[in-house]
């Protein structure tokens, strides 16, 4: 038990408990002190200065007390602290107005317009903006593929984006370059490291600064011109993520204000990547199963993650033949709307328009590969981030959470609780055993064959999760990597696992780089238990139980030549680009 | 008498400017934790003005490397299972003339030249910079706490100890200590050079011993011709605090914006670039000034932020030279007159 000790908090005595911050202490007591660089996703950086407070210790004879950065600064028995003093005031204020003076407000194009913290701060504080000249205007943008990008014009340089690239990522991209007031976050030179477009940096970007590279104008235009059939598909983890935008509690699940609020925006379909997620399920199940039937390559690596499969081609290539071909699921939804469903609608795959909702940037990236193509299509042309989702509906004055619930269009609307938990880490892995288990079954109804649904195992938040399951009857090894930054020690020692999930992002989907902001281990952990909990609400929740997936397997069965283009992929090593 | 209590006794303060006591820094050091334990020897010297350090590792490097050993094994004594390796974080000039005849001194002792990089400048010299800059991490300040006689080098307990620091503590384990130290005097004096003298003579009494004195009018900084504190002809009757400098200004001719510009230059340049006071404010006191009416009230809040608020010890010390230039010397704004606080909170 922490030891419980007592401060003077704004001339309240208060209690704290040791180990306590002196910002954890006043959050704890409903007196707000404002933050830049400090994010519960990192340890302290102390760097932006704007959450100091007035400290006086124990015993003190000072009339005034020093500051001291409150997130950083442990509470101490007997300290007397100030959060809103003259001093305070004076040098918070101070360096809020500093700190803008390095960020070029482009707020017309800025998905945070409507809830930017820094204009709220300079609100809420009284802080005067315009003393100072900018002095970024010159600052270059990098863009990284077409997924993410760094606005040195906005950077306010509190490095939450190193924090995230190199500890929690270990992917260590970004560097600061230069010193003192000339220092800048660029990408490195060396080429021996890429970018994997995972987004970490920008989901912890205080000021978005790093950020997606946005589609939402593109797609705004084409609602606007109505020239084509717009499809919106969306993701199985924004469901229990966007209506944090709205001020709806965290893990709220807001499926159907989903549906309404892109209807409402003005698509004329709405497709749900959960049925894409059961399809590749089957897939990636059936994989499996062969794979360890003939011996081939074993351990089999998810690849629904294109961060992580960005990581391979780049970093480890030789690990191409262990990633399943099986495409991702809202690649396989894209690809099945514009075979399956044009079809049977007498429509030009040419004249659709599919448009994903993602929790992610690097999706992307992964929907703009060239060989995700169908038949000159690409399966899904625009990606848009939960955040740029959630703006245009607050842009649109569209009154999310208070629509009228509707439900997906079918007949590529049906899911089950294996394709709603693919979002969190785990639920991948989950949902093929699931039904790997039953395929490799058959129809057999021996003792070892009984309805196994629970894989508890492959569950919760450890960086790394390593199992022994049995799928019918026998052994099989697993391992889930939660976060990229556990990836190495697995490669490692690949030789001891048979299957292996790997996503990218802490959490999986519901923690993407396209998500809500702030994103923290709380959030990603309600936000996973709302998966669960849609999971357990299902009453089908095997992915060979979805009707309508088998019925498309069917379908493209038939169609030989574009089963294999529209479930499957492959991958080649992007190490070619490495110089000397 | 153990050497703990011989420092104590002598009351040996850090000499590379912080003036900590040395006695305070080796108990925490010693009574730290950790089977494994660092010595760095600063001999940074960063600070322009500042030339005791190189001077003593030419005339008296056996006895620095003495005073190295007594701490080692003052940390290990007892404790033979606790290793201590000590290395001397050497400024690169230095290291040019003066590392052959060093290595030579050191023979076969478990003591390692580590060559501060090209560009780590003053701030290189900090002490958890320097904790940075051996461990291949970016040169700059690291968050306190931990300290580093806790949380060192990779997280080790470490004892940093300036040039001087550890040269005194040989002296006080042979009882050769004579309450001596460097002083440098530089700038516009006649016999400029490193002499070693009393160490509670004030700043007067330095500049006409050593020949020193000018015969003009005439201001000086004492403490580092970057962070040192300015003081006119009548404020001379006070000890030299800090690194031991002095640097004479003639009063007469002298441009108060060159003058406040080389400061300026001087931090701007050093400046890490971490934390936003320093980073920025630094930056905004070099455009204000460059204005044909400088907008004072602003120059003082900014420099008072830097004083309050900033990361680490560069920051806070950027007022030093400049408010005390403006109250002592230019008897400029009237903003600055009334403000008695000289010296910077981080380095009491
Ligand atoms: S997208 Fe991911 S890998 Fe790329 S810079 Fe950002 S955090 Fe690093
Ligand atoms: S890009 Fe964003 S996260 Fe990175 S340093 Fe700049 S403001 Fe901070
Ligand atoms: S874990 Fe999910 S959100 Fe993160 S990069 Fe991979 S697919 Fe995208
Ligand atoms: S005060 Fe801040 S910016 Fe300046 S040197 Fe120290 S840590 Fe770096
Ligand atoms: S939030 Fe505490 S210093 Fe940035």
């Amino acid at each position: 038990m922490a030891k419980i000790f007592y401060i003077t908090l704004n001339n309240k005595r208060t209690k704290c408990s040791e180990g306590e911050t002196i910002l954890e202490v006043a959050k704890r007591n409903k007196i707000s002190i404002p933050t830049l660089c400090h994010h519960l996703d990192f340890s302290a950086k102390g760097n932006c200065r704007i959450c100091v407070v007035e400290v006086k210790e124990k015993g003190s004879k000072k009339k005034i007390g020093d500051l001291v950065t409150s997130c950083s600064t442990e509470a101490r028995p007997g300290m007397i602290i100030k959060t809103n003093s003259e001093k305070v005031k004076k040098s918070r204020n101070l360096n809020i107005e500093l700190i803008f003076s390095e960020h070029v407000e482009k707020c017309e194009s800025c998905v945070w317009s409507l809830n930017c913290s820094l204009r709220k701060m300079a609100r809420d504080y009284d802080v005067k903006i315009t003393r100072f000249k900018e002095r970024k205007e010159n600052r270059k943008i990098y863009k990284f593929a077409n997924a993410v990008e760094i606005d040195g014009t906005q950077c306010i340089d509190c490095r939450n984006c190193i924090e995230a690239c190199s500890v929690m990522q270990n992917i260590n991209y970004l560097e600061i370059k230069g010193k003192g007031y000339k220092q800048e976050i660029v990408p490195t030179t060396n080429k021996d490291f890429d970018c994997i477009y995972c987004g970490q940096c920008a989901l912890h970007c205080p000021v978005s600064a790093a950020q997606e590279q946005s589609e939402w104008e593109e797609v705004e235009k084409k609602i606007r011109n109505k020239k084509k059939i717009l499809v919106a598909q969306f993701a199985p983890s924004i469901r229990v993520s966007v209506g944090e935008e709205f001020g709806l509690p965290y893990g709220k699940i807001v499926t159907d204000q989903i549906v309404s609020g892109l209807k409402a925006l003005g698509f004329d379909y709405v497709f749900d990547v959960n049925f894409g997620a059961d399809l590749t399920t089957m897939v990636e199940a059936e994989e499996l199963l062969e794979r360890i039937k003939y011996k081939k390559t074993i351990p089999m690596i998810t690849s629904c993650c294109p961060a992580w499969v960005k990581y391979t081609e780049f970093y480890h290539p030789e690990l191409i033949p262990n990633l399943t071909t099986s495409r991702s699921p809202h690649i396989h939804l894209g690809g099945v709307i514009k075979t399956y469903w044009a079809r049977k609608m007498k429509i030009n795959p040419k004249n659709i328009e599919v448009v994903s909702i993602m929790p992610c940037t690097a999706k992307k990236y992964e929907a703009k590969r060239k060989e995700m193509k169908v038949g000159g299509n690409y399966p899904v042309d625009n990606v848009l981030t939960t955040r740029e989702f959630a703006w245009l509906m607050k842009k649109n004055k569209i009154k999310f959470g208070k629509l009228k619930n509707e439900k997906s269009d079918n007949p590529l609307g049906e899911y089950t609780g294996a394709g709603a938990i693919y979002g969190g880490s785990g639920g991948v892995m989950e949902s093929a055993l699931r039904t790997a288990h039953y395929m490799a079954c058959g129809n057999k109804k021996s003792g070892v064959c009984r309805s196994k649904i629970d894989f508890k195992e492959v569950r919760g938040m450890d960086g790394v999760k390593e199992a022994v399951v049995k799928v019918a009857g026998s052994p099989l090894r697993v391992a889930v990597v939660n976060g990229i930054g556990n990836i190495e020690p697995i490669i490692e020692n690949l030789s001891n696992y048979d299957y292996i999930e790997v996503m990218a992002c802490p959490g999986g989907c519901i923690g993407g780089g396209g998500q809500p902001i702030p994103t923290t281990k709380e959030i990603r952990e309600k936000r996973i238990q709302a998966l669960y909990k849609i999971d357990k609400g299902k009453k089908i929740r095997k992915a060979h139980e979805n009707k309508g997936v088998l019925e498309v397997l069917d379908w493209l069965e038939e169609k030989k030549g574009l089963e294999h283009k529209v479930l499957h992929t492959y991958y080649y090593s992007k190490r070619l680009k490495r110089g000397k | 008498m153990n050497i703990l209590a011989k420092i104590k006794k002598a009351n040996l303060l850090g000499r590379g400017g912080g003036c900590f006591s040395t006695t305070l820094k080796w108990k925490m050091v010693d009574e730290a934790s950790g089977n494994e334990k660092y010595i760095v020897c600063n001999a940074s010297e960063g600070e322009p003005g500042v030339k005791k350090d190189g001077y003593i590792l030419k005339h008296r490097a056996e006895e620095v490397i003495e005073g190295i050993e007594i701490a080692r094994s003052f940390l290990n004594k007892g404790k033979k299972k606790i290793k201590v390796k000590a290395y001397i974080y050497i400024n690169g000039d230095y290291y040019q003339t003066l590392g052959p005849g060093l290595l030579e001194c050191i023979g076969k002792k478990d003591i390692e030249l580590f060559v501060k990089p090209h560009g780590a400048g003053y701030i290189g010299g900090e002490e958890t910079s320097i904790l940075n800059s051996i461990e291949g991490e970016r040169i700059e300040p690291r968050l306190r706490p931990p300290y580093p006689t806790t949380n060192g080098l990779w997280g080790c307990p470490t004892l940093i100890n300036n040039v001087e620091t550890l040269l005194n503590v040989s002296l006080v384990n042979s009882d050769n200590y004579r309450k001596e130290r460097y002083y440098t005097v530089s700038g516009k004096a006649q016999n400029k050079g490193v002499f070693y003298l009393p160490d509670d003579w004030t700043i007067e009494k330095v500049l006409k011993e050593t020949r020193n004195y000018p015969f003009f009018d005439f201001f000086v900084q004492v403490g580092g011709d970057g962070s040192g504190v300015v003081l006119n002809k009548k404020q001379l009757k006070i000890p030299v605090n800090g690194a031991g400098t002095i640097k004479v200004y003639k009063l007469q001719g002298h441009k108060a914006e060159k003058i406040m510009k080389s400061w300026l230059d001087f931090f701007l340049g050093e400046s890490c670039g971490q934390c936003t006071p320093c980073r920025e404010g630094i930056y905004r006191l070099s455009q204000i000034v460059k204005k044909d009416s400088v907008d004072w009230i602003l120059f003082k809040e900014i420099l008072e932020n830097l004083e309050e608020s900033s990361f680490c010890g560069l920051g806070c010390a950027v007022p030093i030279p400049l408010k005390s230039y403006l109250k002592n010397v230019a008897k400029l704004p009237g903003v600055f007159i009334q403000d008695q606080k000289l010296v910077c909170k981080c380095f009491k």
